[in-house]
C-alpha cells in the first residue's frame, strides 16, 4: 500500500474522485495534461443538475411552454410521435432518411474523393490540375452551395445526397492525400527491394499506409454531413428530422423541435462513438508506423 | 553467383544558383561473391548515396553498378534491403512482413510458411510470428526485417545503418547474429555504419569514403568478422591488432571531420 493516502477504489477511480498511486505523487500537476482524469463526477452532476432545473422549472412553471417545453409535455409528445409520427410518416422514418442521405453523401464522396486523393498524391499532373478546384472549394461551406443545387436538381433526394457528396468529396480527398503523401519512403523503398511490382506497391503498401487517415477523414466526414444534412433538410424538405424541426416550428410546437434536437445531437454522438469503434478494430496500427 | 562491380561512378547533384554537388566522383569497387563489407565515412561521404545507387533506388550520373552480368537499372529482388528502423510493414504481423516477398512474387502458401518459421528461428523470434510488429522492440524489429530480407533470397544484402537506432547492448547482440547470418546464407552484405568499432568488427574488408568530393580513401581486408564467428566479440575488441586499427581509423575520420568544420560550408 502507498504511504501517501489510502488505496483508491475502482468506483472512485471511474469517477474521477481519485487518482491512481502514481499521479497522486506528482507535485506538479497544473500543466501535467496526463495528471488530469476524466472528471466523471462532474459530468454526471451537470447532467443531473440540468435534468433537474429542467423538472422543476416544469413543476413550478418557471417559463413560457412557448420558448421551453415543461417535460411531462415532452415526454407525452415523444410518446405521441413514437407511436403516430410526424405529418403522418413515422418518427424512425424522418430519423433513417436523414441518416440514409448521410451515409450516401459520404459514401459517394468517398467513392470519388479517395481515387482523387490518391491521383493527386502520386502524380504532378493530377495534384496540378486538381489542386486550385480542391483547395478552393474545400473552405466554402456547404451551406452555401445549397441555392445553386436548387436551381441545378430542384429540392428532390438528388440535390441533397448531391450536396452532401460535395460535402465529404473535399474532406475525402485532402485525407486520401495526404495519407498517400505521408507513406514513408524506406517503406516503400523495401518493398520494391523485396520484388514488388507498382501495382503492389500500390495495393500492399500505400493503401494500408494510408488507411488511418482516409478513417479519420470518413469520421470527419460523417459529422460534417451530419451538420449540413439537418440544416439543409431546414431549407428544404418535407422529410428528415431537419424538416421536421421546422415544420415543427411553423406550428409552434415547441416540444417537437426540442425533441427533433435532442434526437440531432444523440444521433451525431452516436454516429462518432461507431466511427471510432469501427476505427480501432479496422486500423488498430494507427500511430504506430 | 557473382560479386558487385561499381565502375567509376560518380554522381553529382545539380541546383539552379547552386555550385554541383559531387556527392561521389569516380568511385570503383569490386565486391566479391560471399564478401561481407562494411562502409564507413564522415556524414557527406556519399556512403549512402553509394548503397542507393547499388540499390537502384538512384541513377549515377557517369559509370555503371553490375551484378550477375547485367547494369543495375531499378531495385530488384536480387539485392535486399535492411533500414535503419521504420521500413516494416504495421499493419502486417511479424509473419506476414518476413513473407511479404514471397507473396508478392507468388509463391506457393505452403513453402512461403515453412520458410518463415525457418528464419524465425534463425533470428531468434520463434513464436513470435503472429505478433504485431509495432509491440516489438527495436531490436526485435530489425530481426524482423533482416529475417523479411533473407525470405526472399536476395544475391546481395545492403544494409543502411541496419543498427543504428539501437542501444548499446541490443546492438552487440545484433552485430553477432549478422555475422552468424553472413556464415550460414553466404550472402554478399554491404553495410553501411557510422560506428568505426562496429565497421571494423562486422567488416572482413572495411571501405573508408573521405567527402567533397565523396570517394574511396582506404580499402582494409580485415581478420575480425572471421574471429567473431568463433570467439567471444568481446575478446575480438580488446585484442591489440584491434584496438591499433580502430584507433588509426578513428584519427583519420577524425581529421576529415576538422577538414569539414575548417572547410566551412558544412552540409
Amino acid at each position: 500500500m502507498a504511504e501517501n493516502g489510502k488505496r483508491p477504489s475502482a468506483l472512485m477511480m471511474w469517477l474521477g474522485l481519485a487518482d491512481n498511486a502514481f499521479t497522486r505523487q506528482k507535485t506538479v500537476k497544473f500543466g501535467d495534461a496526463s495528471a488530469v482524469n476524466s472528471g466523471r463526477f462532474y459530468s454526471i452532476a451537470v447532467v443531473v443538475v440540468l435534468f433537474t432545473l429542467w423538472t422543476l422549472s416544469s413543476i413550478f412553471g418557471w417559463v413560457e411552454p412557448f420558448f421551453w417545453p415543461p417535460l411531462d409535455g415532452t415526454v407525452e409528445r415523444a410518446a405521441k410521435l413514437i407511436n403516430e409520427g410526424f405529418r403522418n410518416v413515422a418518427l424512425w422514418e424522418h430519423v433513417w432518411i436523414s441518416v440514409y442521405r448521410v451515409i450516401s453523401g459520404v459514401l459517394l464522396g468517398a467513392l470519388v474523393g479517395i481515387p482523387l486523393g490518391f491521383a493527386m498524391g502520386l502524380s504532378s499532373i493530377a495534384r496540378g490540375l486538381f489542386d486550385p478546384i480542391v483547395e478552393f472549394m474545400r473552405p466554402i461551406p456547404p451551406l452555401a452551395l445549397i441555392p445553386l443545387i436548387i436551381l441545378w436538381f430542384g429540392i428532390d433526394e438528388t440535390a441533397k445526397i448531391f450536396l452532401l457528396f460535395l460535402a465529404s468529396l473535399f474532406i475525402m480527398t485532402i485525407a486520401a492525400r495526404s495519407g498517400v503523401s505521408s507513406v514513408k519512403i524506406s517503406k516503400v523503398h523495401a518493398a520494391y527491394s523485396l520484388g514488388a511490382s507498382r501495382i503492389q506497391i500500390l495495393r500492399h503498401v500505400i493503401l494500408p499506409n494510408t488507411l488511418p487517415e482516409i478513417f479519420t477523414g470518413i469520421r470527419t466526414a460523417m459529422g460534417v454531413c451530419w451538420g449540413t444534412v439537418v440544416a439543409a433538410e431546414l431549407v428544404a424538405a418535407d422529410r428528415g428530422v431537419g424538416s421536421m424541426i421546422m415544420i415543427a416550428k411553423n406550428f409552434l410546437q415547441t416540444d417537437t423541435v426540442v425533441i427533433g434536437i435532442l434526437i440531432i445531437g444523440a444521433i451525431g454522438y452516436a454516429i462518432e462513438m461507431v466511427m471510432r469503434w469501427l476505427e480501432r478494430l479496422l486500423v488498430p496500427w494507427k500511430g504506430k508506423g | 553467383m557473382d560479386g558487385i562491380h561499381i565502375d567509376n561512378v560518380s554522381m553529382t547533384f545539380t541546383l539552379p544558383g547552386a555550385a554541383d554537388i559531387h556527392a561521389l566522383k569516380d568511385v570503383s569497387l569490386e565486391i566479391g561473391a560471399g564478401e561481407i563489407v562494411t562502409v564507413l565515412g564522415p556524414s557527406g561521404c556519399g556512403k549512402t548515396t553509394l548503397l542507393n545507387i547499388i540499390a537502384g533506388f538512384l541513377s549515377p550520373t557517369r559509370g555503371a553498378v553490375r551484378l550477375n552480368g547485367h547494369e543495375v537499372r531499378g531495385p530488384d529482388a536480387e539485392r535486399g534491403m535492411v533500414f535503419q528502423q521504420g521500413a516494416l510493414f504495421e499493419w502486417l504481423n511479424v509473419e506476414r512482413n518476413i513473407a511479404f516477398g514471397p507473396n508478392m512474387a507468388g509463391r506457393p502458401r505452403a513453402e512461403t510458411r515453412a520458410k518463415v518459421e525457418n528464419l524465425l528461428n534463425l533470428v531468434g523470434l520463434a513464436g513470435f510470428g503472429e505478433k504485431p510488429v509495432y509491440q516489438l522492440s527495436g531490436g526485435m524489429q530489425q530481426r524482423v526485417a533482416l529475417a523479411r530480407c533473407l525470405a526472399n533470397d536476395p544475391d546481395v544484402i545492403l544494409m543502411d545503418e541496419p543498427l543504428g537506432a539501437l542501444d548499446a547492448l541490443t546492438r552487440e547482440k545484433m552485430q553477432g547474429l549478422i555475422l552468424k547470418l553472413w556464415q550460414e546464407t553466404g550472402k554478399t552484405i554491404l553495410l553501411i555504419t557510422h560506428s568505426v568499432e562496429e565497421a571494423l568488427f562486422l567488416g572482413s574488408r572495411l571501405i573508408v569514403m573521405a567527402p567533397r568530393p565523396g570517394r574511396i580513401e582506404k580499402d582494409y581486408r580485415l581478420p575480425f568478422a572471421e574471429r567473431g564467428l568463433t570467439q567471444d566479440p568481446r575478446e575480438v575488441k580488446s585484442s591489440t591488432d584491434y584496438v591499433e586499427r580502430r584507433e588509426e581509423i578513428l584519427s583519420m575520420i577524425w581529421s576529415m571531420e576538422e577538414e569539414i568544420m575548417a572547410g566551412g560550408t558544412g552540409e
